[in-house]
């Protein structure tokens, strides 16, 4: 939502001019000891000024660390602050990510943005709301709970005022308590409804928008020649030809490290792709495969983590075990726009970054310390990018624009990545293998549960460290990738998910936690979810298959909360679930999950149709219905599951990432195919509103249960139970 | 040196023949509509129209396409006035990131000038070439189906 190159924060802050600048107050980290807990990102942010500004002119400025993916979280933050600070939408002006300007909300990420964001915009505006009519109730020696607030204007006891007046020449430093009263439903004009995308317009028609749009005066175009495979280094590169390419301004080499820069775009491509022909490397021999990752996976000696323990009290002994082992391969984000940046390296010793960042602040300190210059001294401002659906190239680029810059002083280097670039060294999310084991009693239902995980990380964002960029690794000096950590205790990366929502009454779920890497990984949507849940919907459904019951009811035997069942039997209604009828080879299949364990409850039921000559699957309809806690935005909550959809669709059909000791194969979408448009199915998806209930954040919550619905479906339709993603006609056909 | 005619203004470029139009058009011209996605003909985001003709901006080069008709997203509409495709996009909030936007409103420009009363499977086959990863298809089929029928 930036204008790019906006102002110093000193200059920033004086554009309110002589009219207001509220709640002003320095940035302040971290929460008191003893400071009283704050609702969403207001417990690290806690000062007023931080997030809301009432601005000359009669506008808000709303300032927020979080940023838009090309989700509408934006938008839907916009609506929450226009309803609780009672002004008209339009008046509100936002500032996103930008790490002069903006509060650290740490990335935009694990569908975080309402819960931290919103959770924190809402509060603050109804604690704003509460200290301006509280003012107007001073001046008029009047009792507060007697005024309203109509677009700004306080009005009661026959006079008005509007904050514009109101805070015209003061300041105030002020906490934010979180108990500003919030307003009733039946005030709100935003909260619940859709409102439409505050971005589209511009994107529809070709405005300036994304960061790869950007043309400041005097900008170059840089290009970086990355390794041939992982681990690879450089021997020799004759770099003297390609400086006499035309434009070329500078050849850039650091250790293994290799870039170009030109006046023209093309021309850096050409001289690129020259360097690259010119580059001779040392490649590593005898490394995991796509073929061979699942046993090496299984071969690594991980970090064992229990993280649910709960024997079960009653010893009666199972009357039957069964297990299964399911598996998932690396798979990409696949933006359709590869990752771009902007690097200025200023005369002021400044390095201005324009970036597409889910985590400025982070990567801000991982690319000062990659170029040796203070954090202080660098700047990233977000601006959008193409949709990232998590850990992409944004932040590596960023960090080759920086380096770029540095070697070339005094003008903006544009850098966008190749699509090879992004197709083989974005990090990917990781390859698994889940192995689950359930001891049954004499009707199928399960006594004890027995899961286990096997992953690399999918946790190595920029984390202020530079190890953790791409171009850190092979520099001369080179920043070594940081060990990975299983952070965030149980449930939240590489087994987010992993603890059944059922209630089984023994249950065992163990991690194995693995520190190396056989293709780079990271955040990718759903994290360990997808496989997770693939893994516990699909066999629940063996389960239910198992003990002859009906897959909803079998599940509903140990689903006990009350909004899981709402969304469970909602889904199957709107598929039409107990009317169905079975034709030949066409299956139906649901999968359940609440994402993360503590986000939106999501069901999906779909339809399939499989051709036994072909192995193709198609996918006929899929049907969702979702309970995100209180919506604002029902139609951005549902673009969301649907767009979940069809990428997890996309993923479990098609997608499997292919490398060797040569490097990844998986170089453009001819290698590396996705759904299109033929092949996606009808949707719907329906919204369980919550009023007065926390926002759950629904962004990645419809991976998983989709990915198991398939494979149920396909279950169904051929009685045959696909356990290794994805279910291409190849796998599909070969156990026919 | 190519001569372009983009979205009605003649261009003459102190450039050589073969740089692909699609950084004529953004880094020469200072469009935004037509977008870098893959280089390679394979996704679609660069699309522009050419004598009408749906054409991938990324792999033609400035020369072949001297004297011939081009038109980009701009050339469509503007925020304040929107062609009706662009306008039933934002109707039908049929994007997400909105990156490959530019080429499923050309795509679809020209689907709608051969067919204007086309029909969802239609505009399923129109637009198999152009790759959404939001996963907004079905927003967009809704999108060209209500400028259709807007016409």
């Amino acid at each position: 939502m930036n204008a790019p190159f906006t102002p110093s924060r000193r200059d920033f802050l004086a554009a309110g001019g002589s009219l207001a600048v509220a709640f002003t107050v320095p940035a302040l980290a971290q929460a008191p000891a003893g400071a009283p807990r704050l609702p969403g990102d207001l417990q690290t942010n806690r000062k007023l000024s931080m997030w809301l500004r009432i601005e000359a002119g009669g506008k808000v400025r709303l300032l927020v660390g979080k940023v838009e993916i090309g989700q509408g979280a934006l938008t839907a933050v916009q609506q929450i602050c226009a309803d609780e600070l009672c002004v008209d939408f339009d008046r509100i002006v936002l500032t996103s990510g930008d790490t002069e300007l903006v509060p650290n909300e740490g990335a935009t990420a694990g569908s975080l943005s309402m819960p931290g964001c919103g959770t924190a915009v809402r509060h603050a505006a109804a604690d704003a709301r509460q200290i301006l009519v509280k003012l107007a109730a001073e001046k008029w020696q009047v009792d507060a709970t007697k005024l309203d607030v109509e677009d700004g204007t306080i009005r009661g006891d026959g006079k008005a005022i509007s904050y514009w007046d109101l805070v015209s020449g003061q300041e105030l430093e002020i906490e934010a308590t979180g108990q500003g009263p919030l307003r009733p439903q039946d005030k709100r004009r935003y909260i619940g409804k859709s409102h439409a995308r505050i971005d589209l317009p511009a994107k529809m028609t070709g405005q300036a928008i994304f960061v790869q749009d950007l043309r400041p005066q005097g900008m170059v175009h840089g290009r970086v020649v990355r390794l041939p495979a992982y681990g690879a280094s450089l021997q020799s590169a004759d770099t003297g030809a390609i400086e006499k390419l035309p434009g070329v301004l500078k050849v850039v080499r650091d250790g293994s490290f290799l870039g170009v820069i030109a006046e023209r775009e093309e021309q850096a491509i050409a001289a690129a792709d020259a360097l690259r022909e010119a580059a001779r490397w040392t490649l590593l021999k005898g490394q995991p495969t796509s073929e061979t990752v699942y046993d090496w996976l299984l071969a690594q000696v991980p970090q064992d983590i229990l993280i649910k323990d709960q024997p079960r009290k009653e010893r009666s002994a199972a009357v039957a075990t069964v297990e299964a082992e399911y598996r998932r391969p690396y798979q990409m984000h696949g933006s359709i726009g590869p990752s771009c940046a902007l690097a200025t390296f200023g005369s002021d010793g400044v390095m201005m970054i324009q970036t597409h960042s889910q985590s400025v602040f982070e990567t801000r300190n991982a690319i000062a310390m990659l170029v040796g210059i203070a954090p202080q001294k660098v700047r990233c401002q977000h601006v959008q990018g193409s949709g990232c659906y998590g850990h992409n190239g944004a932040d590596d680029v960023a960090a080759d624009a920086a380096l770029l810059a540095r070697a070339f002083p005094g003008r903006p280097v544009r850098v966008q990545w190749m699509r090879h670039d992004e197709h083989k060294w974005e990090p990917y999310g990781s390859a698994m293998v889940t192995r689950v084991k359930a001891g049954l009693d004499g009707d199928g239902n399960v006594l004890d549960w027995d899961y286990q995980l096997w992953s690399t990380s999918h946790l190595t964002r920029p984390n202020n460290n530079a190890g953790n960029l791409l171009a850190g690794g092979v520099l001369a000096k080179a920043f070594p990738l940081p060990t990975p950590v299983n952070i965030g205790g149980p449930n939240y990366a590489a087994d987010r998910n992993a603890i059944p929502m059922y209630e089984f009454p023994g249950q065992k779920v163990t991690t194995h936690f693995i520190t190396s890497f056989a293709a780079r990984a990271s955040s990718t949507r759903a994290l360990g979810a997808y496989a997770n849940v693939f893994s516990i919907e699909s066999f629940m459904d063996e389960l239910a298959h198992r003990a002859k019951a009906d897959p909803v009811e079998y599940r509903l035997r140990s689903l006990k909360n009350e909004r899981a069942r709402a969304v469970l039997q909602k889904t199957a209604d709107m598929f039409g679930w107990s009317t169905w009828k079975k034709q030949p080879n066409h299956g139906r299949g649901i999968a359940y999950a609440m994402y993360k364990n503590v986000a939106t409850y999501c069901a999906v039921a779909i339809e399939v149709e499989v051709d036994r000559g072909s192995g193709q699957i198609k996918v006929l309809r899929a049907v969702s219905a979702n309970d995100a806690g209180e919506i604002v935005s029902p139609d951005g909550v549902k673009n969301q599951i649907e767009g979940g959809i069809v990428q997890s669709l996309s993923w479990s059909l098609k997608e499997a990432v292919r490398f060797d000791d040569s490097g990844v194969l998986s170089e453009d979408w001819l290698s590396y195919p996705i759904l299109t448009f033929i092949e996606v199915p009808e949707i719907e998806v329906e919204l369980i509103d919550r009023p007065g209930q926390p926002f759950l954040g629904a962004g990645e919550a419809s991976q998983g249960p989709t990915g198991a619905a398939l494979a149920n479906a396909v279950f169904d339709a051929i009685g045959v139970r696909y356990r290794e993603l994805p279910l291409t006609p190849e796998r599909v056909k070969r156990v026919l | 040196m190519p001569v372009l005619t983009v979205n009605g203004r003649r261009h003459d470029l102190a450039i050589s023949d073969d740089v692909p139009l699609l950084y004529v058009l953004r880094n020469d011209l200072h469009l935004n509509g037509p977008k870098f996605g893959c280089g390679l003909a394979q996704c679609g985001a660069c699309t522009v129209l050419i004598d009408g003709e749906p054409t991938r901006s990324c792999i033609t080069p400035a020369g072949s396409v001297s004297d011939r008709a081009i038109t980009t997203l701009e050339g469509l509409g503007t925020p304040e006035k929107p062609h009706r495709l662009q306008q039933a996009f934002i109707d039908e909030q049929a994007a997400q990131c909105g990156y490959c936007s530019n080429g499923m409103i050309m795509r679809a420009k020209a689907l709608l000038d051969s067919k204007p009363n086309p029909n969802a499977a239609d505009v399923k086959q129109a637009l198999d070439d152009n790759l959404c990863r939001c996963g907004a298809h079905q927003r967009i089929v809704r999108a060209v189906l209500r400028a259709a029928q807007g016409a």
